[in-house]
Formats: structure tokens, C-alpha cells, sequence
């Protein structure tokens, strides 16, 4: 197997992730492409440390899932407190600190 | 060797055809589901880079545990269950234009870079080495991790608590 065919892939999901952070109103659709941003990241690690033939790209893999984990979890608590706030989850209606 | 091109050739479409789909799609319950299909590939591509233990803890913390966050927080907010014409905003154009010049970009650089490299799927990382390196090498950062992940917990606890 190429090198290269996973960090095409990977290359792909990051850019589709950068699409849909950018084009998404709904704040839970905006978690979701950072989701598949993370991924991509992840496929890198592994596919270099299996090219290096070291333990290190998984290790760091690793650390990306718990700060993911993390990451999702406080990104829905604030969603869901926009969401008690002004009754929507459109984040581009969330400018009150706009100049 | 000719096997695993094309299983990587399946899965790397599904994990397309997915993340298109999410980014794209009108229906925000769908867009989870197209998630679990994507995380999936990311599953089988772990396998095929024989990182069986990476790969059952994607399956386990994202399909298990991630997805199922985003589904509590799209019933909690009560977004429309069904057809929504209104979840892009008016930059989608903009986006596309950044997306599709930074693949380029990468795609380029990746293609000139490592152009012939081969990964050689024989020489595995067992997981007794991911836990060797994890408890040694990288045993601070390991616990940097568990604080981290215990202040989100408390932090997401106070922030969604009513009062």
C-alpha cells in the first residue's frame, strides 16, 4: 500500500470537515465537521507510525480520541446553554459580540 | 498485497460518499448517522494499518459514545426531525473555495513529497507496544489526559446545569 493513498484520504476528509465548519449554520453540524477534521488528523498519526514503524503515531492517535471526547463534551454543553439562552442553535444569529 | 488495495478502494469510497454526505445533507439526524459511517471507514483503515487497538477504541468512543452525545444534543435542542432547507449559512460558497484550494494545495505537496513511499503493513505495532510507550515514554502526558478529560466532565456539568 502507498503512503500516499492515506494521506490522500485524509487530506480529503480534512478539507470536507473545513467545508462544513464553514457552511453550517446549526451549531451540532459545526461539532460534527470539527468530528471529521479530528479523524483525519488521526489516519496521519497511525499511517506515519506505521510507516516509521513506531508505537508513537497510535500513542498520539490516542491522545486525539480523549481530547476529542472531551472536546465534544463541553462544545454540547455550551450548545445546549445557546440553546436555553435564545431558543436556537443558529450560530450565526450568535454575534452579540460583533462590532 | 493486491487484497488490501482493494479493501482500502471500498472503504475509502464509503468514507467519501460519507463525509460528503454529512457536510451536505438537510436532515441534521441524518448527518449523525452519515458520521457513524465515516468513523466506520476510519475503523477498517486503523485495520488495514494493522492498528487493531486504536481501531476498537474508535469504535468504542466515537460510535459509542460520541455519536450518541450528538444525538442527545440534537433531541435536546429540538431541531427539526426531518427535511430543513435552512442549515447553511450564506458563505457555503466562500467554504467550498477554501476547501477545495487547500486540497489542492495538500494534495499537491503530499504527491511531490511522498510520491513511490510504501507502507509496509508487515512490521505491526503490537498493542503491547502502544501500552510499553504509553507507560513509559509518555506516562505525563498520559496524566495530563485523565486531568484534562475529569475538568470537561465537571466543566460540562456546570456549564449545562440549570440554576
Amino acid at each position: 500500500m502507498l503512503l500516499n493513498q492515506f494521506l490522500i484520504l485524509s487530506a480529503f476528509l480534512f478539507c470536507t470537515g473545513i467545508y462544513g465548519a464553514l457552511s453550517r449554520k446549526n451549531a451540532v453540524l459545526v461539532l460534527m465537521s470539527i468530528e471529521l477534521i479530528l479523524n483525519a488528523v488521526n489516519i496521519n498519526l497511525v499511517a506515519f507510525g506505521a510507516f516509521k514503524n513506531t508505537p508513537v503515531g497510535q500513542v498520539f492517535a490516542l491522545f486525539v480520541v480523549a481530547i476529542a471526547a472531551a472536546e465534544v463534551g463541553v462544545g454540547l454543553a455550551i450548545v445546549l446553554i445557546i440553546y436555553r439562552n435564545r431558543r436556537s442553535i443558529d450560530i450565526t444569529s450568535v454575534d452579540s459580540m460583533k462590532g | 498485497m493486491i487484497a488490501e488495495n482493494i479493501a482500502f478502494g471500498f472503504v475509502a469510497l464509503a468514507m467519501v460518499v460519507g463525509a460528503v454526505r454529512v457536510v451536505t445533507t438537510k436532515n441534521v439526524v441524518h448527518a449523525a448517522l452519515w458520521l457513524v459511517l465515516v468513523l466506520s471507514g476510519v475503523a477498517a483503515i486503523f485495520i488495514l494499518l494493522a492498528a487493531e487497538f486504536i481501531a476498537v477504541v474508535q469504535v468504542l468512543v466515537y460510535i459509542g459514545a460520541i455519536i450518541v452525545l450528538f444525538l442527545f444534543g440534537i433531541m435536546l435542542t429540538r431541531a427539526p426531525i426531518g427535511h430543513d432547507a435552512g442549515l447553511d449559512n450564506d458563505q457555503r460558497w466562500a467554504g467550498l473555495v477554501v476547501a477545495l484550494l487547500m486540497f489542492g494545495v495538500l494534495a499537491s505537496v503530499l504527491a511531490k513529497q511522498f510520491g513511490r513511499v510504501h507502507v509496509n503493513a508487515s512490521n505491526v505495532q503490537r498493542t503491547a507496544d502502544v501500552a510499553n510507550s504509553v507507560f513509559t515514554t509518555f506516562v505525563v502526558p498520559f496524566e495530563v489526559v485523565s486531568v484534562v478529560l475529569l475538568a470537561a466532565l465537571v466543566g460540562a456539568v456546570v456549564i449545562a446545569r440549570r440554576d
